[in-house]
């Protein structure tokens, strides 16, 4: 398939930008692009059939199973959509005024109240963009709340081994030295790790729960409890929130304050780049250390985003909390957890699992042993599922185990799906145990083959050149 | 795997070589071999002061960033510049590519002898 800059032709598709009718003014130079931008050319109609040919060679969730773990791919409801399109939320402007948009402005206020309620938290912000910008407000509010208590020891942010790569960033960003906890042999909070941790620098602990492992950590509440009593505040990654909602609530194991993140839970689309929503909540005490939203509040972390956040992702969450009802989220939830399990159950025929026994809504794999005596490895499995139309699951996540591979059905899945996937699953998994060299070339019937992962990333050609690509023809 | 005999170990897989007044650090074979292909290092500035124990340095390859943890506190005098373009040097010769010089510095606590090093590798690997 040829790309859009090898299609352009000079002088067509110019007529988008219809012909300046005010005065035109004249920018400073010091503001001009001294090369023009080398932009394609493209009538409309071949650039229509360009992106639709780009759509039929992507993989989404709305094309086959996509158990790819920690992301909850879930199905998206498509009256999310419709509600999203409505011209009250599409066809407006942040800045018009007030009282003009005052149904968008109860949208808003539900969901904060539906999130608190799901989350156990008193107060919510919706502004932050995604997962991660959202764990870094989340902390600027614990930051801020040692701040205003004069606390100026507290930058130790305790994060487990286990832990999304975001919560050590999120901690360093925040200005805080990040504090790595080993788990224990079964993947839980080692609760004597932690009691060492902790002291009068900690400023708090980051946790999901369940944990990147799919474990339910039954010691949360002592798990909280250690790091208040050592004058430390509780953060809670939502990203493991989706088989819990409305089940149990963070605010009710001791989190102080939490981040939610909209496109996974809450079924809004992602995984093409955005726009995601991570919702922030906190207790009473954080309430007042929120980002402010249009007037500038005294004690406020600050402005983390323009205007409103994603304000439609919100309208498609909200659309989802009200379709599923206060039955229909605990349902999902269990749901959820039934499938990883059912999941589970199928490849453990063949795959060794990190933990036996129950997950939640994800396990973990591991290929350590195969890569060491057959020579295959979780890559070359991920690779060989490619071929046959399944997007693989997290590889090499979390660190803790080897040769790992995460996978999370989500609840939107059919028994149906699930036996297919885990036939394929298996089937994979013989023909490398029969082939191990073979695998090693798949993927063979993608449109693209394996890349040279290694080459990509230290000599990434990172701009399309004509010279270039004339050389390669 | 390789152990040159001359150079002290960490349980971390750094290694360092001293001559008195200051001394070069990198990563080890077997910490490269664990790693994988890698295509990115991080390197410290010159002037970084190191605290033995804690990270001053990270490398990746195409599956996972790992911090390289310091052997030895002390100032950073020298950084070898030529990895930032050549990362795969760390790969193909990692004692010949150190990372970092280091002046007026104090060994951490355990480091380990060549032999002692490879023991504690296979352990490892177990």
């Amino acid at each position: 398939m040829k790309l859009i800059f090898e299609k352009s032709r000079p002088g067509t598709g110019n007529q988008y930008i219809p012909a300046c009718d005010t005065a035109v003014y004249e920018l400073d130079a010091s503001f001009l692009r001294e090369q023009e931008a080398a932009l394609p050319e493209i009538s409309e109609n071949d650039l229509s059939r360009h992106y639709s040919e780009l759509e039929r060679r992507a993989y989404g969730v709305n094309n086959g199973f996509y158990p790819l773990g920690s992301c909850t791919m879930k199905y998206n409801p498509k009256i999310n959509e419709a509600a999203a399109a409505l011209e009250g939320f599409a066809d407006i402007h942040p800045l018009q005024p007030e009282d003009t948009v005052r149904g968008c402005r109860k949208v808003l206020e539900l969901t904060e109240k539906y999130l608190c309620e799901i989350t156990g938290m008193d107060a919510m912000t919706l502004a932050p963009a995604a997962g991660a910008h959202g764990e870094f407000t989340g902390m600027m509010l614990i930051r801020k709340y040692h701040e205003m208590r004069g606390d100026s020891k507290r930058n130790k942010v305790i994060v487990p081994d286990s832990s999304h790569g975001t919560n050590p960033a999120t901690g360093t960003m925040n200005g805080m030295q990040v504090v790595s906890i080993p788990s224990t042999e079964d993947g839980y909070v080692d609760l004597e790790k932690l009691r060492e941790a902790v002291n009068d620098e900690t400023a708090g602990l980051m946790l999901t729960n369940p944990n990147t492992l799919g474990l339910f950590d039954k010691n949360i509440c002592e798990i909280t409890k250690i790091v208040h009593e050592a004058g430390g505040l509780c953060y809670y990654d939502g990203a493991n929130m989706n088989p819990i909602m409305g089940i149990v609530r963070p605010g009710d194991m001791g989190f102080d304050c939490i981040h939610l993140n909209l496109h996974k839970t809450f079924s809004t689309p992602h995984g093409g780049g955005g726009p995601g929503a991570g919702a922030v909540g906190c207790k009473e005490f954080l309430a007042g250390y929120l980002p402010y939203d249009n007037e500038i509040t005294e004690n406020s972390c600050g402005k983390v985003r323009s205007f409103h956040g994603s304000f439609l992702v919100i309208v498609k969450a909200l659309a989802y909390i009200l379709s599923l009802g206060k039955e229909g989220i605990p349902e999902s939830a269990s749901m959820a957890v039934l499938n990883a399990n059912y999941f589970k159950a199928l490849l453990s025929e063949k795959y060794t699992m990190a933990n036996e026994g129950f997950c939640m809504h994800e396990f973990v794999m591991t290929l350590e042993k195969e890569q060491k005596e057959y020579g295959f490895s979780a890559l070359d499995i991920a690779k060989g599922l490619l071929d046959n139309g399944i997007h693989p699951p997290t590889m090499y996540f979390p660190l803790i185990v080897h040769e790992a591979l995460m996978a999370e059905p989500t609840e939107t899945e059919s028994r149906q799906t699930l036996e297919e996937a885990a036939r394929i699953f298996l089937d994979v998994y013989d023909e490398a145990m029969r082939d191990p060299q073979s695998m090693q070339q798949k993927p063979e019937k993608t449109v693209v083959g394996r890349p040279d992962e290694v080459l990509a990333a230290r000599k990434p050609v990172l701009r399309w050149q004509e010279e270039e690509a004339e050389d390669e023809v | 795997m390789n152990t040159p005999a001359e150079l002290k170990y960490t349980k971390t897989h750094e290694w360092i070589s001293g001559d008195g007044g200051s001394c070069l650090i990198g990563i080890t074979d077997y910490a490269q071999d664990q790693l994988g292909s890698l295509v990115f290092i991080n390197l410290p500035m010159e002037g970084d002061e190191l605290t033995a124990g804690e990270a001053f340095c990270d490398v990746e390859s195409v599956k996972a960033a790992s911090d390289v943890i310091a052997p030895v506190s002390g100032t950073v005098a020298e950084v070898n510049e030529e990895l930032a373009d050549a990362p795969e040097k760390l790969n193909e010769d990692p004692y010949g590519a150190w990372i970092c010089r280091v002046e007026d510095y104090t060994p951490g606590e355990e480091l380990m002898d060549a032999e002692a090093y490879a023991a504690f590798c296979e352990e490892e690997q177990e």
